[in-house]
């Protein structure tokens, strides 16, 4: 009864004030609020004061006094760059972004200022050929070592033998579903599509995003992640455009409906996932049986970068397992490097949601580079939001 | 040699004038005059522009019919929906507010746009959402109403946001009514509410006019309400654009459908000036 009464409360002065609070640091909204505002951009700079204490270790090299960050929503933890401010002087700027479609666009179309952003595993080539990033001088960031990293998540930053992009973490695209809502077990991507029409109908979110969203309509129908054979898609088609008057919200910003039990399952990606679970424990994560994604991100450095110098400086810092442990602690989502695992508590390396058994993993599917870019897709989704 | 009167009056206007047509030139004429040349271009491999003289992102445009069709219900009808609810509002501050409220009245209409539209958006997902009205109306016992992402929760968040572009052209036109006529019009037999109808609210015909095509202007490129409080379901030009640059990265479609929006734009200000100029019988019609 009690616990009933607290979470359908209204919200607490204290809950508005950190979501305010949130909203100023433009982290209220993963892959959304700020996506929603056209922009995709809000730039919060997390430390201020200028280098005092510049460390002996960058005295070579003038890093300048800020930098940017292009990165995801809850993907860091803000002590962090605090800490790195504090070592090297350099404020960090942070541009949170929607999808991956959004940085490209952005660094297409030329002047972003970033020095360092975070791609996923199949953007890189096509930023490599486009000419839109570096590859990695290996000699700026001493603290990176290969032979600790898992090559399963860490190949596809190498592109033609040349390191583009050094490994941020991994994870998958699952179904969070709240089980005091809901009575069935969700265990595929089959059952969230049914379920989403019947027990959660009005209840249900799918990303705005068309390469999961059209990717998991499609594994539901027994069909490849990464298709993109028209008859395929036409099925995929069909079934979301059924799905869609049932639907609560296209939305990658789940995490504030979820938490407001305004939404019962949704789409979502490990490290929401593990947040969600983490304070709200009657929300579960699970990996559909039938498949879905799987995925890497990347830190790579922008052709553009205004400030190569600090945007290494901080790869090279986030490359400590030291500072990456806390990281990975702050934001739930798994490593591919054996010297942070090692540092992890043992109820992180035990979280089924964190760290998955390799029998659910074997299904799921990395997502391929021309999923990303495939036209007949992208209308496909537009079609799918306006029907 | 001394200036003339005319060529003195000349360089006045120019040096008036020249602070917004070179602001304009270069932020409104320049990027239409790009938008124009990427409308005829196509698609690069990954997105993008490529150069081109090619029609066929015109001839692609019922691809985005229904965004259209959306757009163009949505706005007419939330323009009228404001209409009603600002027109008393706006008679009661001209008319019938005391004048020492007056002045006080009028602010408190105009202090919303003190806080930005994206945090009072907000604020409404909190209010719609289950922790809001839904929660208190579960207290009395009815149970799992959902407000937020409908189509109502849109059309309130219109209502919410334009209000004020509404009330206040109505709120002017009525203030400067000549109480006398009102007067000369009751002297004459007519009853208050025939005085309305034949005199106020004629008279009031181009502030309202300007009020709908302001708010209908606006709506025809409303994004963030939709998004916010209608879930991302509701699908509106202004959304399609922002999925064409930001998403599928195709840049020259989405010039072509900006481009043609700015025509329906201007084809909506013309019929609505044409309709104002006819009501008030006169050529002196100050629009917006």
């Amino acid at each position: 009864m009690s616990k009933w009464f607290r979470e359908n409360a209204p919200i607490s002065a204290r809950d508005l004030t950190e979501e305010f609070m949130r909203l100023k640091r433009g982290s209220v909204t993963r892959r959304h609020f700020l996506g929603v505002t056209g922009l995709g951009l809000a730039a919060a700079v997390l430390a201020r004061q200028p280098g005092l204490f510049a460390s002996e270790a960058h005295a070579a090299e003038d890093l300048g006094s800020t930098m940017s960050l292009a990165t995801w929503p809850n993907y860091h933890d803000p002590a962090t760059f605090e800490a790195f401010t504090a070592a090297t002087g350099v404020a960090v700027e942070v541009n949170v972004f929607g999808s991956n479609e959004e940085m490209l666009a952005k660094l297409q179309a030329g002047g972003t200022g970033w020095d360092l952003f975070v791609p996923t595993n199949y953007t890189i080539s096509t930023y490599v050929s486009l000419g839109l990033i570096d590859p990695i001088d290996l000699a700026k960031v001493p603290n990176f070592d290969p032979k600790t990293q898992n090559t399963r998540f860490t190949n596809e930053g190498t592109v033609d033998g040349k390191v583009f992009a050094l490994p941020k973490n991994w994870g998958t695209t699952g179904i969070a579903f709240n089980s005091d809502k809901m009575k069935s077990k969700v265990t595929s991507w089959k059952d969230f599509f049914e379920l989403a029409m019947t027990e959660a109908d009005g209840r249900a979110m799918v990303h705005d995003y068309q390469l999961t969203t059209i990717g998991n309509a499609l594994v539901s129908l027994g069909f490849s992640f990464n298709s993109v054979k028209a008859e395929e898609l036409a099925k995929a088609e069909e079934l979301l455009i059924k799905v869609k008057p049932h639907l609560y919200a296209i939305n990658s910003d789940y995490q504030p409906s979820m938490r407001a039990s305004d939404a019962w399952m949704t789409m979502c990606w490990t490290n929401d996932g593990a947040q969600l679970n983490r304070d709200i424990p009657e929300i579960q994560f699970v990996l559909g049986s039938d498949g879905g994604e799987i995925w890497s991100d990347f830190y790579a450095v922008p052709k553009s970068a205004a400030n190569k110098p600090a945007g290494y400086a901080l790869l090279n810092f986030l490359m400590d397992p030291q500072n990456a442990v806390k990281e990975h602690i702050a934001n739930g989502a798994p490593t591919t490097d054996s010297r942070v695992m090692s540092l992890l508590p043992a109820d992180i390396t035990g979280n089924k949601i964190v760290y998955p058994d390799e029998a659910a993993l074997t299904p799921l599917e990395f997502g391929a580079a021309v999923t990303l870019t495939d036209p007949a897709r992208a209308e496909l989704m537009a079609r799918f939001k306006s029907a | 040699m001394p200036l003339t009167m005319t060529t003195k009056r000349r360089l006045v206007t120019t040096a008036l004038l020249a602070p917004a047509s070179v602001w304009l030139f270069v932020f409104l004429v320049l990027p239409f005059i790009a938008m124009v040349v990427f409308s005829v271009g196509e698609r690069g491999p990954a997105g993008g522009y490529q150069p081109a003289f090619t029609l066929a992102q015109y001839a692609n445009l019922p691809a985005r019919a229904a965004a259209y069709w959306n757009t163009l219900m949505l706005a007419p009808v939330g323009a009228f929906l404001c209409l009603i609810v600002a027109y008393p509002t706006a008679y009661y501050l001209a008319v019938k507010a005391p004048p020492r409220y007056r002045l006080l009245l009028v602010s408190l209409v105009v202090v919303p746009f003190w806080t930005s539209l994206l945090v009072r958006t907000y604020a409404w997902m909190y209010i719609l959402g289950s922790r809001g009205i839904p929660n208190l109306l579960d207290m009395i016992g009815i149970a799992d109403v959902r407000l937020l992402n409908t189509s109502g929760a849109v059309l309130l968040g219109i209502v919410y946001g334009y209000l004020p572009l509404m009330i206040m052209p109505i709120y002017v036109s009525l203030e400067k009514l000549d109480r006398r006529l009102l007067e000369a019009s009751a002297d004459l037999g007519a009853k208050p509410v025939s005085t309305f109808f034949s005199v106020t609210l004629p008279l009031s015909l181009p502030g309202v006019m300007t009020g709908v095509a302001l708010v209908t202007i606006l709506l025809l490129g409303e994004y963030l309400i939709p998004q916010l409080l209608g879930g991302g379901k509701v699908f509106f030009i202004g959304n399609a654009l922002v999925d064409l640059f930001l998403q599928s990265r195709n840049w020259p479609f989405g010039s072509a459908i900006a481009v043609t929006l700015v025509a329906v734009v201007v084809v909506v200000l013309m019929v609505a000036m044409r309709i104002a100029w006819r009501i008030s019988g006169t050529r002196q019609v100050d629009l917006v």
